[in-house]
């Protein structure tokens, strides 16, 4: 009976794969042609990536709501982690001497990683989201090799360097409204260095709001300790 | 050819590696594959000529999903050996 469920549920399941591969061979064809839009107006985006254009340009609302959400998440954490007493996850044991250099060798590195692939985006892959990434990994780095004391509950300072992306985002695209313009409008001749400026705070928002994800997760040692 | 090559051994790896990460009883193992899943599908994005997906996929597909699962990993078993205590 089990071997027959079994078979019965492989079956299925190759079905379902067969379905989905036929599928994907006989897909129609799109009725618009995005990636040729794309090209014929990157020119007017201020940056020479595409992907980078339609990210910050073409579909900026999609980044600013990405940002957004990030952020709920993360304040998700901390009040789930006890609102003002977040204080963070401590270490746990002694870090090894060797990690603890190597973290040393690593950090400026990453920082400068995350500096030319944030500077990559406009015109190669790369862009805010990958360097903020590089940059919560170097802090992640620092904090497990214990170079980076625990953090003290979230200060000003901090709080600002979280919400200061998306606060750059907002106010960059709704200057436009002012002058009669729409929402994430940039003006043309200014929009690679708008764009540049966006992507910074951006990146420095993202570096820390994904470390803070990791960091700000509530501490079960501590609980169980207690 | 040698691309060929290469991509066959790319796809059968990331099927091999999606199965052990689904069927592993360990968990902690099932991470690790999961971790090695996502640098091997950043690998095919690169293959596939869409470098900005396979950087987006190291970064966040196998390196922060990766982290976080581990960390849960290392929840989960603190958990256990405290209600057993």
């Amino acid at each position: 009976m089990k071997t027959l469920m079994r078979l019965l549920v492989l079956a299925g399941c190759a079905a379902f794969v067969a379905v989905a591969g036929m599928a994907m061979l006989v897909l129609p064809e799109p009725p618009i042609r995005l990636a040729a839009r794309v090209s014929a107006e990157l020119g007017n985006s201020g940056v020479k990536h595409p992907v980078t254009a339609v990210l910050l340009n073409f579909r900026g609302y999609d980044t600013l709501l990405e940002i957004a959400v990030l952020l709920l998440a993360l304040l998700g954490i901390a009040t789930a982690a006890g609102g003002d007493a977040v204080t963070g996850r401590r270490l746990h044991g002694n870090p090894q001497a060797f990690l603890q250099s190597l973290a040393r060798l690593l950090a400026p590195l990453m920082v400068m990683t995350a500096g030319y692939l944030l500077w990559a985006g406009s015109h190669r892959p790369g862009g805010a989201f990958q360097a903020g990434a590089v940059l919560a990994a170097g802090i992640v780095l620092l904090y497990l090799s214990g170079l980076l004391p625990a953090p003290a509950g979230p200060s000003w300072l901090l709080r600002l360097g979280l919400v200061a992306g998306f606060l750059v985002f907002v106010a960059v695209t709704a200057v436009p409204l002012f002058s009669g313009g729409q929402l994430l409008q940039y003006p043309p001749d200014m929009a690679g260095a708008l764009i540049l400026l966006i992507e910074s705070g951006l990146t420095l928002s993202l570096g820390l709001i994904l470390a803070a994800l990791f960091l700000w997760l509530p501490d079960e040692h501590e609980e169980a300790e207690e | 050819m040698s691309g060929l090559a290469f991509d066959i051994l790319l796809v059968a790896a990331l099927l091999w590696s999606a199965a052990r990460a689904l069927t592993a009883a360990d968990l902690f193992r099932a991470v690790v594959m999961f971790i090695v899943f996502g640098l091997l599908m950043a690998l095919a994005w690169a293959r596939l000529d869409a470098p900005d997906i396979a950087l987006a996929e190291a970064a966040i597909g196998a390196g922060l999903s990766g982290a976080l699962l581990l960390d849960t990993v290392g929840h989960l078993r603190a958990k256990k050996n405290g209600s057993r205590q």
